[in-house]
């Protein structure tokens, strides 16, 4: 898609994990009338730091509902959040424990692999 | 290190994998059921927008013998004719239990709607809703998968490496993404269902799961792949003006229902001078109208974004609205007033043909390993049928699992913990951070890949170009230690991008070599230097590693892969 590089969005994300104080970075980002927030946080993963931790598997399909944050305070799918020139602020959900950057612990308890797992036999028959 | 251990490991959980764990479970065996993203929101299934084609002739009299010609016809000679036969035989029985199961079929005078799609020659093709029919699929599979006893699902566990002891699958080694972590998985028997590789490809309808990882996982298995270069790429995907939220195929289900004119840069219609015939009524199989575009771009006709226009705006409003209310006002709110203006199609990485090789028992040639889904090559030959990815999902799934529990009820060799040790290694180097500080990280190096791949190895096809592209994807594979990750244990993305690059070179190898060796142009595969498609090529190629060497042979289309053995 044609890239217009004169105009930029800027996101102010917030980095780190519960451990650590407060911290928020400033990413500029090409920025086109109709994107997604999304599409910003894949952009800087590509071209600025690869590091940044962000939940999503769809990508555009707002199929998965796996890409929530707070958006200027707003809980949004990311993928449906319009980018706007800015600045955005984007942290991750609030009411979840906190993993790191925008990735809060959503995944079910049950669908979790236990860090002290032991080896044991499951419920089969072997 | 944290070690599970099962009767069935299920690696991928979209539709193949929780059918595969669902049918395991239900044949006695434990199951381990992972995926990469969460249980059953990762993957294609979610994704797919409408059609799920299969003959059980409640719109009008079919039979999955028609079913099954039409499959053949589409794949150009090159189908394994014994999968497609399961495919055709076995989706009404899936479509039926998904339906007890609580699926909502689109219904019409008390039986199963089913709506005609391109190249099926009978009204056979069910949905849920249009745009809402994988949803809604991966949902009661979910919450199947949730109610069935002696199923452990995790979430987040992208899997780096099927263990195998003497020629013996028996597990599988995971990065845990949550923390950073290695974990062990024990098993009687594997079903791979983690997807196709569309995502290879910078213009794609792809998942963040569809990296190519099951063919790679597979391949240094020791497992075959075969029809590696027949990617298909869905003519009408998204272009412009961007569009959130949607997926990026959602036309489809538009033309089905309302025609549509596809038009060139010039506004006129062009499909017919290719040999398809469109005019508004979406006739024209896949392959020919990607061809047809990306021609019309070639001779400079093409839309501003380089595919062509889709116009709606002769049906009227009151049409519209009748036929995708809803959709209409999410259209509007991206700014897309069907009514005013056409948009920008052309076309993206949609589905892989090829794949893993398997027997109809969705076996490899490893003991113990079996796949699923679209990482199972050969059912759809040189293009697939809209409609049959969903099917194949269910029916493959449902076997594989089901083979599985049987391989597993006789035993499997005892773990070894030196079976890790290659991952081990593997992650050991990345944490020392040998990347100096100014070098790229993996999602810069994947994006550079993607972009190579879509202009290299894209819909048309030269002998030069794909020489181009061999080369650096082997060069990227030498820089692989080189690349900079990040120290966080915690959801180190980096880590996860690291390995994912690594299978989807891999991946992209198989493509590029197969693509490479195929002088000819058929289905999906098109070479600009071979226009002509050659009787004499109506021949699979299959890939093997040879000492860490991608080998490639010839064999004919079959409906028995053991034919082919020894």
């Amino acid at each position: 898609m044609a890239e217009r590089n004169d105009r930029r969005a800027v996101l102010l994300i917030r980095r780190g994990t519960a451990a650590e104080a407060a911290r928020y970075e400033r990413f500029e980002v090409p920025y086109e009338d109709g994107m997604s927030v999304l599409d910003a946080l894949r952009w800087i993963r590509i071209h600025r730091d690869g590091t940044l931790a962000v939940r999503y598997s769809c990508i555009n399909a707002n199929a998965c509902k796996t890409c929530m944050a707070l958006v200027n305070g707003e809980v949004e799918y990311t993928c449906t959040a319009k980018l706007t020139p800015g600045p955005i602020t984007v942290e991750p959900l609030p009411k979840r424990p906190w993993i790191r950057d925008l990735v809060a612990d959503t995944v079910p308890d049950d669908e979790k692999l236990d860090e002290e797992e032991e080896p044991r036999k499951r419920n089969g028959a072997r | 290190m944290p070690h599970l251990e099962s009767d069935v490991l299920v690696v991928g959980a979209g539709g193949a994998g929780m059918y595969a764990a669902i049918a395991a479970a239900r044949a006695g065996a434990s199951v381990v059921l992972l995926d990469k993203s969460l249980v059953g929101r990762g993957g294609a299934t979610v994704m797919a927008q409408m059609t799920v084609a299969a003959a059980l002739g409640h719109q009008e009299p079919d039979d999955w013998t028609l079913h099954l010609a039409d499959t053949l016809k589409a794949g150009r000679g090159l189908c394994n004719e014994e999968l497609a036969e399961l495919l055709c035989r076995g989706g009404p029985e899936r479509i039926l239990e998904m339906d007890a199961w609580g699926t909502r079929w689109a219904r019409e005078g008390g039986h199963i709607k089913q709506e005609t799609a391109p190249g099926h020659s009978r009204k056979r093709c069910c949905y849920v809703d249009f745009l809402a029919t994988g949803p809604a699929v991966a949902g009661t599979l979910r919450r199947k998968v949730g109610e069935t006893s002696g199923i452990r699902r995790i979430s987040n566990v992208a899997v780096v490496q099927i263990a195998v002891k003497g020629g013996r699958a028996l597990g599988a080694v995971g990065l845990s993404v949550r923390d950073g972590r290695l974990a062990t998985f024990h098993a009687g028997a594997v079903v791979l269902a983690a997807g196709g590789l569309t995502r290879l490809y910078a213009r794609n309808s792809a998942s963040a799961n569809m990296g190519g990882e099951a063919c790679a996982l597979a391949l240094e298995a020791g497992a075959e792949l075969v029809d590696m270069e027949f990617v298909q790429f869905f003519p009408i995907g998204h272009l412009a003006p961007r569009l959130v939220g949607m997926d990026p195929i959602m036309w489809d289900p538009f033309r089905y229902k309302l025609g549509g004119r596809l038009l060139n840069g010039r506004l006129e219609e062009f499909v017919d001078r290719y040999g398809g015939t469109d005019f508004g009524r979406y006739t024209a199989t896949r392959d020919l109208a990607s061809y047809a575009i990306l021609k019309e771009v070639e001779a400079g006709r093409g839309s501003p974004h380089g595919g062509a226009y889709l116009d709606f705006r002769h049906i009227g409003e009151a049409r519209l609205r009748e036929a995708f209310g809803p959709v209409i006002d999410r259209l509007l709110a991206n700014g897309i007033d069907l009514t005013k203006t056409p948009v920008e199609v052309g076309p993206i990485a949609h589905y892989h043909m090829g794949g893993i090789r398997v027997d109809g028992k969705m076996e490899t040639r490893i003991e113990g390993l079996y796949a699923a889904g679209e990482a199972v090559g050969g059912a759809n030959g040189a293009n697939r049928l809209s409609g049959n990815a969903i099917t194949e999902a269910l029916v493959f799934g449902e076997r594989a699992g089901r083979s599985a529990a049987a391989r597993a009820r006789s035993g499997a060799p005892p773990w070894e913990a030196s079976l890790a040790e290659p991952s081990i290694e593997r992650l050991d180097a990345l944490k020392k951070g040998k990347g100096s500080p100014g070098a790229a990280w993996p999602a810069m190096v994947q994006s550079e890949l993607q972009r190579l791949m879509w202009e290299n190895a894209g819909p048309f096809r030269t002998g030069g170009k794909l020489a181009a592209a061999l080369e650096r994807i082997r060069e990227m594979r030498d820089e692989l230690p080189d690349l900079r990750v990040g120290a966080a244990g915690a959801y180190n993305l980096d880590i996860q991008d690291w390995f994912e690059l690594r299978a989807m070179l891999l991946s992209a190898e198989c493509v590029v070599q197969s693509a490479l060796a195929r002088r000819e142009s058929r289905g999906a595969h098109q070479r600009e230097d071979f226009a002509e498609t050659r009787p004499e090529l109506e021949r699979n190629q299959v890939l093997e590693l040879r000492d860490g060497r991608l080998c490639s042979r010839w064999i004919t289309p079959m409906g028995r892969v053991e034919a082919d053995r020894g």
